[in-house]
């Protein structure tokens, strides 16, 4: 019987011949992530996995990332003090991959654009949005701090291999559709806990045609359907990306055509429209035409789930010669230094300021309520974000909509949640 | 082990950001957090827990954010088990990392009312629950999860690896 990509990438990395879903294993860890958020607690954990003589090294320092991205540029004291306290690891352990202010991203952004995570990995990250790296092929989960900290230690981790569930996009893409619409309107038909502890295969001629940033938008929010890894096959589109990134050499893994399936789910692309997810779960969503008379007050482009390149030029496209609506305050936020510069030589970043919105240095910022873009009660918000959870972006009584960059900056000028045509 | 206590009763997809919210994120001891712990969906509750309390919720419980914050809030807060329908995944190995007690039980929830004295025992993996008298099994753990948990977490439990492995290779010279 054939196999999964999850079975495939775990058995090569548990030293197995063949590994099944349902098996407990242990497995190599090829990265291990961490940010200022849920670094500190791991640090804090590692040093008593050393005992009381302390001086415990990581595995291999190369192998260990940590980027201040949450709440960096320091939001306040405490922010401060956490990242201090990464520093100073970073300093200890001599770790060549931590990101600071000034040459940091979002993590999810930066990591594959650094060529950190390469196809065949296994990649276990502090961090719900590591499943992000799915898109390259990796096996990428989000795991705790203490689970960093024993990866860091170890340089293995224990798992369950998943099961997996398989969707198939097919049918042709409606204007303004994208990666973002095809999870949206995925997660809507399966829910937030549809594909809880199993890997997604995302497949078909729709994400076969797809670029990388439409595909690591997709895994980046499997986890928002409960799932451990959202995966795509690796093909031409992958390596044309990993080619002159990849730091280590690097696997193509995909799929058995016999692999055995918890489910598969077909979905015709050609119905879906641009999406909006309504408060307070992503499975709330709907074609934006459905979405009625939403004002908003802020509009929020950026995030580990879209702040790439190709996401601010869909939201320039729209922004180009017009004004942010005078109620809205529209927050651009390029997800990596890399995003920035070539967003302000293309023209971009001078694109949002005429249109008047504030463009931002990357950071996590408003996506979780930190800082940069907090919402007051009553105030709304559509947001390229990924969670638009009660209290998310700040005050409890707050709402979020989820969207993808097109919905997001045509709203923005409409000052209501609006299709793209409609500016 | 024998938990008892009061049972506080949320419904599904009770998120990591309604358990500690973000605004929180930036500390990191049990303690500070315990203070904002479920505070955004019950304001009621960081006041008045007591030692030994159960949660009690429906399905996909911690879903949301990868944030250890939010076992440990729950844990400080002096909760001493979890019983759901379901756990998101990423705050079940939270859960088993930092030692709180989590137990899956569909029938024990659908039984449960806020306020409920439960009596848990975690070895025999049961809800007692006194206040209706009803006895209910939960979903056994796998061996080795057992050992962690007895262990008092992953961190105690890694160091006896570590240990172990020392000793076989200092054996082996």
């Amino acid at each position: 019987m054939g196999r999964t990509m999850a079975e495939k990438i775990l058995a090569s990395r548990a030293g197995q011949e063949t590994v099944r879903a349902g098996q407990f294993i242990e497995a190599e860890v090829d990265i291990v992530l961490g940010n200022d958020i849920t670094a500190p607690i791991a640090i804090r954990e590692f040093a008593k996995l050393g005992g009381d003589g302390g001086g415990l090294r990581v595995f291999d320092p190369e192998r260990v990332v940590l980027v201040a991205d949450h709440f960096a540029p320091n939001k306040d004291i405490k922010s401060a003090e956490q990242c201090a306290v990464m520093r100073r690891f970073a300093r200890e352990q001599n770790l060549p991959y931590h990101y600071d202010v000034g040459c940091m991203g979002i993590e999810h952004v930066l990591l594959p654009e650094e060529g950190l995570v390469v196809p065949g990995d296994v990649v276990v990250g502090a961090d719900s949005h590591t499943c992000t790296y799915g898109a390259l092929g990796a096996f990428a989960t989000g795991v705790g701090s203490t689970d960093m900290a024993v990866a860091m230690a170890t340089g293995r981790l224990w798992m369950r291999v998943p099961e997996t569930v398989r969707i198939v996009y097919s049918g042709q893409l409606q204007p303004w559709v994208g990666g973002k619409d095809l999870v949206l309107h995925t997660i809507g038909q399966i829910g937030v806990a549809g594909a809880r502890y199993m890997a997604i295969e995302f497949a078909g001629p729709v994400v076969d045609a797809l670029s990388m940033e439409g595909r690591l938008t997709m895994a980046n929010m499997a986890i928002e359907a409960g799932a451990k890894a959202g995966l795509f096959a690796v093909d031409d589109t992958t390596r044309a990306y990993v080619e002159g990134r990849a730091l280590r050499p690097y696997c193509s893994h995909r799929a058995d055509p016999d692999a055995s399936y918890a489910r598969v789910i077909e979905i015709d692309a050609s119905q879906i429209e641009p999406q909006v997810a309504f408060p307070h779960l992503p499975e709330n969503s709907r074609a934006v035409d459905q979405a009625g008379n939403v004002l908003i007050d802020q509009a929020i482009i950026g995030s580990c789930t879209n702040g790439r390149l190709e996401d601010l030029r869909v939201a320039a496209e729209l922004l180009r010669g017009r004004q942010v609506h005078a109620g809205v305050r529209c927050i651009v936020i390029p997800g990596s230094q890399r995003v920035y510069l070539d967003a302000l030589r293309e023209g971009l970043l001078e694109v949002f300021v005429e249109a008047g919105a504030a463009v931002s240095t990357p950071t996590c910022g408003p996506c979780l309520g930190g800082h940069m873009g907090v919402l007051a009660a009553g105030e709304r918000a559509v947001s390229t974000t990924n969670r638009n959870f009660r209290g998310r972006m700040g005050h409890p009584e707050s709402e979020v909509y989820l969207a993808s960059p097109a919905v997001a900056a045509a709203s923005a000028v409409a000052g209501r949640i609006v299709h793209p045509d409609e500016v | 082990m024998t938990i008892k206590g009061r049972v506080w009763k949320y419904g599904d997809n009770v998120d990591t950001d309604a358990i500690i919210p973000a605004r929180y994120l930036n500390v990191s001891t049990a303690e500070e957090l315990a203070a904002h712990c479920m505070e955004d969906i019950d304001a009621g509750f960081a006041g008045a827990v007591r030692p030994g309390d159960v949660i009690v919720a429906g399905e996909n419980f911690g879903c949301g954010s990868s944030r250890e914050h939010a076992p440990l809030a729950i844990k400080g807060a002096g909760v001493g088990c979890v019983v759901a329908r379901s756990f998101a995944r990423i705050f079940f190995r939270n859960a088993i990392g930092v030692g709180l007690p989590i137990l899956e039980s569909p029938a024990a929830v659908d039984d449960a009312l806020a306020g409920h004295q439960l009596e848990v025992d975690l070895e025999r993996g049961q809800i007692h629950n006194l206040t209706t008298g009803a006895v209910h099994p939960a979903e056994p753990y796998p061996p080795f999860m057992m050992e962690i948990i007895q262990a008092g977490g992953l961190v105690p439990y890694t160091m006896r690896q570590i240990e172990a492995e020392r000793e076989a290779r200092e054996v082996s010279r």
